[in-house]
């Protein structure tokens, strides 16, 4: 079925977003801006490919991958949370970096065939027709993602550990005078974005395109950024806006095949264009109005706070 | 072991000196660690990364030519940075400027006059100023975060001169390679020094940085650049309008990115082709940062980071590392420099001791 299988497509091309976005919503309802998801990725995918390379486990590598990710994070966690550093620039630097440090270390495995990660079938439930095989007889980034959203969703708004992450998100000061640790709950909430960034990445060079090569986030960790506006910093929504920015990534590959049938040649290029645009179009519909963003934004995002002694 | 900061009652000049010089002594030492997890020698690794491009007089001319656009870029950056308007879409107003400057030599082929290179040089800074004013309109019309939309833009641009140079624009009698007609001498940005091979394209970048300082420092554009990024607050009540900041910083820092690219294409390259920089927009980042957002800064800064372009060539031919090392000096540059600033406004305490310390209000 022709159907099943764009859908299925969809479904590995926007786990990575719905993934890296969900780890990038905990860190800024924590009330830090990490602009760094680009390079977080990146270095969980090497990270993962590399050990799964190593180990000639794809699990091993995941792990791996989450390991990266969360370790590369602690960087952006000591600059910005204990020395204060401007978090949009510390963001950026830990892009740049990534980039830089995965393309040197990944040197060597380019051109090397991956290890792909298997699909796990559920028992009973991948056998009912059509549901069955789209979603139960998926691979373990697949589950874990829609595990986040339930989890993320249970913590943040039925627990007192996340009623506690989003006080100090929205005001920073307030939740120190209350006798929160602000700084150790910003250092997980960072590493939290760190290991689901990685995960990504894993998703990336384990599943996705099993396979290294460099820069091959192309840009995803930017579109998870914009994900956690689009969806207003609540998870279910990131599920909703992943699958979306997804299905815009791969019905650009359909509609290159569609226009070639009806001897249409769009370019190839125009085609690749459209993720990206698509993210500044959804952007701007979202922030237009003043308002709401205001009140859905973290008040204390991105802001420094030193505490006072 | 903690880590306590304490606000120094003024922001401390002598760190704000220091600052640059502890971070990049900082990146040459993990530099050398690196090159020693890499087996090499770390000393003459470190000597062939940054000491010998500096002997020969063609790798100086390159070491302009790297910095020029970096400095051009970094410089209108720094304003940027400095009014609160992150444009990080810099490398995709340098494309843009690239294409629009290349419109003339290009299209108009036969159109060979002393004004052509002016024109093309004008239609750059246009194009670039330009691209940037589609986040400057986005951000102050419709409250759209400028950090994501410039960015977004960059890949757009750079599929767009893909597409010129592999389409419309391929030289038809080029053994299908993808790139655009050689420029005529008419449209090609000429050496500055019968030396070498580094063109115009580094004195424009010392007069912006020179002229930009000016302003920062004189005029009351430079001012109000400085009150509204500190606080728009502050700068509403002096009647300042941080709407038309967004769009003065954009344009400003847009343009000079498109005046960078056209003048890479029309010095250094003399042709359009798929991919016409190393990464310089998201460089000039760091230029911008190292130089601490200052002007002239910049200057001193775009040549530290067009060594380390130079740097990584040179490591690669001589000891055989990969010329990814340059990005990663890169990029541990710029932490390094984030890091550092901490000490201009707070006095970074070790407290070795477990426990709450006593610490002084």
């Amino acid at each position: 079925m022709i159907f099943e299988a764009i859908l299925l497509t969809i479904i590995t091309a926007s786990t990575p977003l719905v993934i890296a976005s969900l780890g990038e919503l905990v860190t800024e309802r924590a009330g830090v801006l990490n602009l760094g998801v680009e390079g977080m990725m990146i270095m969980g995918a090497v990270g993962a490919f590399a050990v799964a390379q190593m180990t000639g486990s794809p699990y091993i590598g995941v792990i791996a991958g989450i390991v990266s990710g969360a370790v590369f994070s602690l960087l952006f966690g000591f600059l910005t949370l204990t020395l204060v550093a401007n978090q949009v620039a510390t963001g950026l630097a830990l892009t740049i970096l990534g980039l830089g440090a995965s393309g040197m270390l990944g040197e060597s495995f380019v051109g090397i065939p991956g290890i792909k990660l298997p699909a796990i079938a559920i028992p009973l439930l991948s056998d009912i027709p059509f549901i069955g095989p789209i979603l139960f007889k998926q691979d373990i980034a697949f589950y874990l993602s829609i595990a986040l959203v339930l989890g993320i969703n249970w913590f943040l708004f039925r627990t007192r550990a996340g009623l506690k992450l989003r006080a100090i998100g929205d005001s920073h000061g307030s939740a120190h005078a209350l006798g929160i640790n602000v700084i150790r709950t910003r250092y997980l909430a960072v590493m939290f974005g760190g290991a689901c960034a990685g995960l990504a990445g894993a998703q990336l060079s384990l599943i996705y395109t099993p396979q290294w090569v460099e820069n091959m986030s192309a840009g995803r960790g930017w579109i998870a950024l914009a994900l956690v506006v689009f969806a207003s910093w609540r998870p279910w929504r990131v599920l909703i806006g992943g699958y979306l920015f997804g299905a815009v990534g791969i019905a650009q590959l359909h509609a290159q095949i569609i226009g070639q049938e009806f001897g249409i040649a769009i370019p190839a290029q125009f085609l690749s264009m459209l993720p990206y645009v698509a993210t500044v179009v959804v952007l701007v519909l979202i922030s237009q109005n003043r308002r709401t963003t205001l009140i859905n934004t973290p008040a204390s995002l991105g802001k420094p706070f030193v505490p006072d002694r | 072991m903690r880590i306590e900061l304490e606000r120094r009652p003024r922001a401390s000049k002598l760190h704000a000196l220091l600052s640059p010089l502890l971070a990049l002594a900082l990146t040459v030492f993990f530099g050398g660690l690196m090159f020693m997890a890499l087996g090499k020698d770390p000393l003459s690794a470190l000597y062939s990364f940054f000491i010998e491009p500096l002997l020969d007089t063609w790798s100086l001319h390159e070491l302009a030519i790297k910095a020029a656009p970096l400095i051009l870029i970094g410089v209108g950056l720094s304003v940027a940075y400095r009014s609160n308007n992150w444009n990080i879409g810099a490398e995709g107003q340098f494309t843009v400027g690239a294409i629009f400057g290349s419109i003339l030599p290009i299209v108009f082929a036969g159109w060979q006059t002393p004004l052509t290179l002016p024109m093309m040089l004008i239609l750059g800074a246009l194009g670039g100023a330009l691209y940037a004013g589609i986040p400057a309109l986005l951000k102050a019309h419709f409250n759209t975060n400028e950090i994501l939309t410039s960015l977004m833009l960059v890949y757009v641009a750079q599929l767009f001169l893909d597409w010129l140079a592999r389409g419309v624009w391929k030289d038809p009698k080029g053994f299908n390679f993808p790139q655009s007609v050689t420029f005529s001498d008419a449209a090609t940005l000429g050496p500055m020094f019968e030396s070498g091979r580094a063109h115009w394209a580094f004195a424009f970048a010392l007069i912006a940085a020179l002229l930009t300082w000016i302003m920062m420092r004189f005029t009351m554009k430079g001012f109000q650049v400085a009150v509204l990024g500190q606080s728009e607050r502050a700068g509403r009540f002096a009647g300042f309008s941080s709407r038309r900041m967004i769009w003065f910083s954009m344009l400003f820092s847009g343009a000079l990115a498109g005046l960078a690219g056209i003048s890479e294409v029309a010095g250094s390259i003399g042709h359009i082709q798929p991919i016409i920089s190393p990464g310089y927009g998201f460089t000039a980042i760091i230029v911008a940062f190292l130089g601490r957002l200052n002007p002239l800064g910049a200057i001193a800064s775009g040549l530290v980071l067009a060594l380390t372009y130079l740097g990584g060539e040179a490591a690669q031919l001589s000891i055989g590392v990969s010329d990814k090392v340059t990005r990663v000096f890169q990029g541990l540059l710029l932490f390094f420099v984030l890091s550092c600033d901490t000490l201009i406004l707070y006095k970074v305490r070790l407290v070795l001791a477990g426990g709450k310390s006593e610490g002084k209000a």
